[in-house]
């Protein structure tokens, strides 16, 4: 349910997208240091969205499935780390991240099958869809997940239904210890940066808010104990639009646009100038 | 009348024909996933998603059909000395001075050059199209080779678009009978001798001795 004048971009449209409504960034933080692993949020996110169960697939972990799914969209991962003889549980909610700059509604070929609203939801539009998974090739953080029934991707809508009318997403109001948290952008940050500076003086030299700015900043940002080595939680170091993706929609697009154009005009050219071969 | 020589037989027919539907029909749709200013061809040929899971099956018959012409023509795709001479020449060609062309056999340089790009550019567009139809099944570690794929897959596809445009304008605007003969398979002597002389005494000398027998 789109509404249109808080669509800030569309995929694939050759025209400027409606949104004159300007809206507050909306951001959902994710302090993994709070995080108790209680999976909350994975049963809340499946209860609001009314998706079908998965069978859970045992790992030798907690978590519930080895990846995300078309109907699983929010999955705490957990990930043991031993470094100095100390065991570390690091657990990260994977979901869609809500990228400012999100590299698949720029993959995608298919007008109004992903949005982005002005207060940074990006949204998947399953009607529009024609399953292609170019948004898949375009993401940098691997979330859109294919449905072979449907023959649609899917993932987290952060919860665009109940944000829209003034709730906070499922997951957030699911999570018992307040690790995850729902409010404007500079809000999460500031509740962010605050959260850094205590793990700062708790013993956590290399905490550090996660908001990459290779896609521009996301709408979910995550506390880090160890900030520096965000792999070690599975996210990407300095994710970006993959360089084939911007090259395939940025000079390959007007290049080969400009040669297709060329190629027509040189043979009309030709045709006129030079002409058939005649055979007299 | 004039004598009349085969110059295409049925099947080298039905495989073209084959083919250039083929081709028309991913050229349409993929300029449809191309860009947004062409969708409606998508809307057009049944819809996105009909486009969509059209395409690739019908990406595999337009490459049966290239191996078919490969099979086919190869060897009278090599290329040869005289078309080392007709390439050198090719400024007279473009400019329909044909009197300053060499002879050409069956095929000349220029249909040989366009035959090995569509090979080559089929072959290319099989392989990377094949990892497009299964980027659901690509694991998130190797995701830079449904990227890479999707890239060359838009680059070997615009480099086979370059040799069609050129093709379909020298068959139908250029060459008198070019489209016929594709399409009829026969050719006047006389066509034979303007455009393709090397190929003509071939044919007739074959046929000398057929007739000897």
């Amino acid at each position: 349910m789109p509404a249109t004048l808080e669509l800030l971009r569309i995929s694939a449209t050759t025209a400027p997208a409606p949104g004159v409504r300007t809206m507050p960034t909306i951001t959902k933080l994710v302090d993994t240091t709070t995080c108790i692993g209680c999976k909350a949020c994975e049963v809340a996110c499946q209860e609001w969205n009314d998706l079908p169960p998965e069978t859970t697939v045992q790992m030798g972990t907690y978590q519930t499935l080895p990846d995300m799914t078309a109907n699983f969209w929010n999955l705490i991962r957990f990930r043991e780390h031993e470094e100095n003889g100390a065991l570390s549980w690091l657990m990260r909610k994977d979901q869609c991240m809500h990228c400012a700059d999100p590299g698949c509604l720029a993959a995608c070929p298919a007008p109004g099958a992903i949005v982005q609203y002005t207060n940074g939801i990006v949204d998947f539009q399953q009607d529009q869809c024609i399953g292609c998974g170019y948004c898949m090739t375009g993401c940098p953080f691997d979330v859109p997940k294919f449905h072979v029934k449907t023959q649609r991707v899917y993932k987290c809508t952060m919860c665009v239904d109940r944000v829209s009318v003034g709730l906070q997403p499922a997951c957030v109001k699911a999570c018992p210890t307040s690790c995850l948290q729902f409010g404007t952008k500079d809000a999460m940050l500031e509740v962010a940066n605050k959260r850094v500076e205590q793990l700062h003086a708790n013993g956590f030299a290399q905490a550090a808010v996660y908001d990459p700015p290779g896609v521009g900043g996301t709408s979910v940002i995550t506390v880090l104990a160890h900030g520096d080595r965000p792999e070690l939680y599975g996210l990407p170091r300095d994710p970006t639009i993959p360089m084939a993706v911007r090259l395939w929609k940025g000079p390959l697009k007007w290049l080969g646009n400009l040669a297709m154009v060329g190629g027509i005009l040189g043979v009309l050219v030709h045709y006129v100038r030079v002409g058939r071969k005649d055979h007299d | 009348m004039t004598h009349r020589l085969v110059r295409y037989d049925f099947g080298e027919r039905l495989m073209h024909t084959l083919a250039a539907l083929a081709y028309l029909y991913l050229l349409l749709t993929g300029l449809a996933f191309w860009t947004p200013a062409f969708y409606w061809i998508a809307v057009v040929l049944g819809g996105g998603y009909l486009s969509r899971v059209l395409h690739p099956w019908i990406g595999l018959l337009f490459a049966a059909t290239v191996l078919w012409m490969f099979v086919v023509w190869r060897r009278d795709m090599r290329v040869t000395p005289e078309d080392r001479t007709w390439r050198r020449a090719i400024r007279h060609y473009i400019r329909n001075e044909d009197d300053k062309v060499p002879p050409a056999w069956r095929f000349n340089f220029g249909q040989k050059q366009l035959f090995w790009l569509m090979v080559f550019g089929a072959a290319a567009l099989l392989l990377t199209g094949i990892v497009m139809w299964l980027v659901a099944s690509i694991p998130g570690e190797l995701s830079a080779v449904g990227q890479i794929a999707t890239l060359l897959h838009a680059v070997a596809a615009l480099a086979t678009i370059a040799g069609f445009i050129i093709h379909v304008y020298m068959g139908v605007a250029v060459v008198p009978g070019g489209l016929d003969a594709v399409i009829h398979g026969e050719v006047t002597e006389e066509w034979a001798r303007r455009h393709h002389p090397l190929w003509l005494a071939q044919v007739k000398s074959e046929n000398d001795a057929r007739s000897r027998e």
